[in-house]
């Protein structure tokens, strides 16, 4: 066999043949001109990355989380919170996701979860959506007054009070949340329990496509029911 | 399957079927009656599978079934054969096996299944409800195992639920862009009485696959048409799944707009025909490649833009706007921009665009490009007499020796390649191969299931390889048990070549682990297992033997010991530009 011969061997090129991975991979936005003529990616600024709220109304099938956990750590999207709890309906949970990626991988991660069967309907919320997150934070019990100030600065409840520890309850935006804990950071926080956020859509907007606010215990129309 | 009325079980080939034997059916009695019943009703013909512990009580419930049931010698082969059967008869194919190991070995051929679309069921048994979590004898999270590569999975919870359930999972196999479904069956289930009938089998109610493309989309679409100078159709899988090869021929030859394929898209569209420039990717014609880089608009029809076929992204279709159709929306934009999104089934699409298109793209000039480009880079090996055999040779020799319909499976690797390349495919549904998943070990349990899918009248030929061949050889004696008449045709290089020529190309010439200087004499193996077997070394023998071979009314086997040098070509290297194809090894 002639390609045994080392002469031949050392013409060959040296690079390995591993595709890249597929956060190396290109996002297929902003690849072609307003001809449609693609560009040279290496031109183009990396694809923005944005936060997404997506809500999805899910059937408390078992494994409906894991299928969906599993669906974005298989597909790489970046996930920051997921939170989760039942809804009017019977049968119902709604799951709110904030994740953070490009327009495309938004749209990806929307379209992979309609995919999955548990899922009835998905949706991205806008930013003027509802949106709020709780926090339980546990901090050293050594100065209860200040504590009580700054839990009511922050509008924050007190759940338990000992000698040794103090456990405030906060809710609110994410902004109001940072700066909550800052200002908890002098007592010595001990603990911090954040759920993430969660969410629904402003006014009589639905939160997911096809469902009926006001008349929430209505089951939502399946996602891609034609119209 | 669904498509048809659901026949009755146990009908009798008799043209005057009794109306009311359909009443006549003896009641179900058990989960696992129920089980049977839900695929009788869905005119499920076969299955394959292997018995155990676990899954006892579903054959016991097949005892009485007009089902055939093809006992394999291992659950990959069983996945694989009910794989390619779904493939040939374009319905899902159903394969069951026990707990534990057996649903374990099931996973190769369900990701298989999942990564080429296939329609596919697989039924596994499962420990009884209350030992299930506490590491029970030969227990597996079969559904936690097979979650990311089926479409859905279920775990059956009860005797009353599990006939619907079964039928759902069929039903949700076959829907819309299909793939691979399972139900886990927890033995108490299966055992447990129950008198209630499956249902009509019906999709979940949260899948709804949208078959129409938007009206506007559409109208947009077949204007870029018209204003191409430069059009592509690119056929792929989705195309021979949804049905669509009429529809996508006439459209082809009415508009007279070249053709490429996918690897899943060989024989949507004849490969003979002027119009068709074979299939593009890696290892696809030169001219295909050279195609898809100067067209100016690219009408693609149910492909998933793998990487084998785009190589690198962004020199993929550099010049072109895309069409897409596809009836999976997240297919959409996922690896290649589509300007002009049509989501919907194929064929309906493919007729729509017909319908809004006032005239056909003007490219006479485009069409005689595509034509140099035939000429310029032709498919071509040598054959000088003193050369030892090429296999391209044997796979063209095949062809000729076999129908147009005749059904090609293959293993993976060169051999693969080969075949996809000097086989002249005419036919939807005779290419079934290993494409998504690239599972060595495909060609003799898919040969099996295409043989057992197949009109009679059609032969089946297993091109591959002699690393593949020895991953799922034990299923020759499945071959040889049920009479099946298939060819296999090793074409032995005694290397797991595909790796070789890619050491050779990529890794300086260091063949770690790609060598089979041990390897076995197959006509003696496959004569041990009760099959004929043929050992060719020449050009002379070829033509001869293949003849016997594929006369021969049961499983043969032909060792074709070629040139252990040869390699594939064209070659797009790994993440390439497409119009950058190496036609040998200087080029790379
Ligand atoms: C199950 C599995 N294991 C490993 C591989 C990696 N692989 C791809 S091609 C190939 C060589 C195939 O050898 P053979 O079947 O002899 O075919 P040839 O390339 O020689 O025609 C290997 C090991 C694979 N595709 N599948």
């Amino acid at each position: 066999m002639s390609s045994q011969e080392s002469d031949e061997a050392e013409e060959l090129p040296k690079h390995g043949l591993k595709g890249p991975s597929p956060d190396e991979r290109p996002h297929p936005e902003g690849r072609r001109n307003s001809q449609g003529i693609r560009i040279d990616p290496a031109a183009e600024a990396e694809p923005e990355q944005r936060r997404a709220v997506l809500s999805a109304l899910v059937e408390d099938d078992p494994g409906v989380l894991s299928r969906i956990a599993g669906l974005f750590s298989r597909r790489q999207f970046n996930i920051e919170s997921l939170t989760v709890g039942p809804t009017t309906v019977e049968n119902h949970s709604r799951i709110t996701m904030v994740i953070e990626e490009s327009d495309p991988g938004i749209d990806q991660a929307e379209k992979q979860l309609a995919k999955l069967k548990p899922v009835i309907a998905v949706g991205e919320l806008d930013d003027d959506a509802v949106r709020t997150e709780l926090v339980l934070l546990k901090v050293e019990g050594d100065d209860p007054d200040k504590v009580h100030a700054v839990t009511e600065m922050y509008d924050g409840q007190t759940l338990d009070a000992g000698p040794k520890t103090i456990t405030v309850q906060l809710t609110g935006d994410e902004q109001k949340i940072d700066d909550a804990i800052d200002a908890f950071r002098q007592f010595g926080i001990i603990e911090i329990a954040r759920t993430g956020y969660t969410a629904l859509a402003r006014g009589d907007q639905a939160t997911v496509p096809g469902e009926k606010p006001g008349t929430a215990d209505e089951p939502t129309r399946p996602k891609n029911a034609q119209q | 399957m669904s498509k048809q009325a659901p026949s009755s079980p146990n009908a009798t080939t008799d043209a005057e079927v009794d109306p009311d034997e359909e009443t006549e059916q003896t009641p179900v009695t058990t989960g696992s009656e129920a089980v049977i019943r839900a695929l009788e009703n869905e005119g499920v013909e076969a299955a394959f599978g292997v018995q155990g512990g676990a899954i006892m009580p579903v054959y016991d419930a097949l005892y009485h079934s007009d089902i055939r049931h093809v006992t394999m010698a291992h659950e990959q082969g069983a996945a694989h054969a009910a794989d390619a059967f779904s493939v040939v008869r374009n319905e899902p194919g159903v394969c069951l096996a026990t707990s534990g190991p057996g649903a374990t070995n099931l996973v190769t051929g369900i990701a298989d299944a999942n990564m080429d679309s296939d329609g596919l069921l697989a039924l596994t048994g499962q420990v009884p409800s209350d030992m299930v979590g506490s590491d029970a004898f030969q227990e597996t999270d079969t559904t936690g195992v097979t979650a990311p590569i089926t479409k859905h999975n279920y775990f059956a919870s009860d005797a009353d639920t599990v006939g619907d359930t079964v039928g759902e999972a069929l039903a949700l196999a076959g829907e819309g862009r299909p793939g691979p479904t399972l139900v886990d069956l927890p033995k108490n289930v299966t055992l447990d009485e129950t008198d209630a009938e499956p249902g009509p089998a019906e999709p979940p109610a949260t899948t709804r696959p949208q078959y129409v493309a938007d009206e506007e989309n559409v109208a947009e679409a077949a204007d870029a048409i018209q204003a191409a100078e430069r059009p592509l159709l690119l056929f792929g899988g989705g195309v021979i799944k949804g049905d669509a090869t009429e529809q996508a021929r006439e459209f082809a030859r009415e508009h007279e707009i070249p053709v490429v394929t996918t690897m899943p898209g060989i024989g949507s569209f004849p490969e003979d025909d002027d119009l068709c420039l074979s299939w593009a990717g890696m290892h696809g014609t030169g001219y295909a490649n050279m195609a898809i880089t100067h067209t100016d608009l690219l009408i693609a029809v149910g492909t998933r833009f793998d990487d084998r076929l785009t190589g690198g992204i962004d020199t993929f279709a550099p010049e072109a706007e895309v069409i897409h159709i596809d009836i999976d929306p997240a297919e959409i934009s996922k690896n290649v921009h589509a300007d002009y999104p049509l989501i919907g089934d194929a064929g309906i699409v493919l007729d729509q665009v017909d319908d809004a298109l006032e005239a056909s793209p003007d490219a006479d000039e485009w069409r005689e490009q595509c034509q140099t480009w035939k000429a310029e880079y032709p498919m071509d090996y040598a054959t000088p007499d003193d050369e030892p055999l090429k296999p391209q040779f044997v796979v063209e020799i095949l062809d000729e020796a076999t129908g147009d319909d005749a059904i090609v499976t293959s293993g993976v690797g060169q051999h693969q390649m080969w075949a996809a390349q000097y086989w002249t495919f005419t036919e939807p549904r005779t290419w079934v191969s290993s494409h998504g998943l690239g599972t060595m070990g495909y060609g003799l349990p898919a040969a099996i299931g295409a043989r057992i899918a197949a009109d009679d009248d059609q032969e089946v030929v297993c091109v591959d390889g002699d690393g593949s061949f020895l991953m799922t050889i034990q299923e020759l004696s499945v071959a040889v048990r049920e009479e099946l008449d298939i060819t296999v045709a090793v074409l032995n290089n005694e290397y797991i070549g595909m790796v070789r020529q890619w050491q050779d190309a990529f890794f300086e010439g260091r063949r770690m682990a790609a060598e089979y200087n041990w390897c076995p004499e197959f006509d003696m193996l496959a004569e041990a297992f009760g099959a004929r077997g043929f050992r060719v070394d020449d050009y002379d023998e070829v033509a001869e033997t293949v003849e016997e071979a594929v006369a021969y009314d049961g499983p043969s086997v032909i060792d074709f010991h070629i040139d252990p040098a040869e390699n594939v070509y064209p070659m797009v290297p790994s993440g390439g530009a497409n119009g950058q194809f190496a036609l040998t090894e200087d080029q790379l």
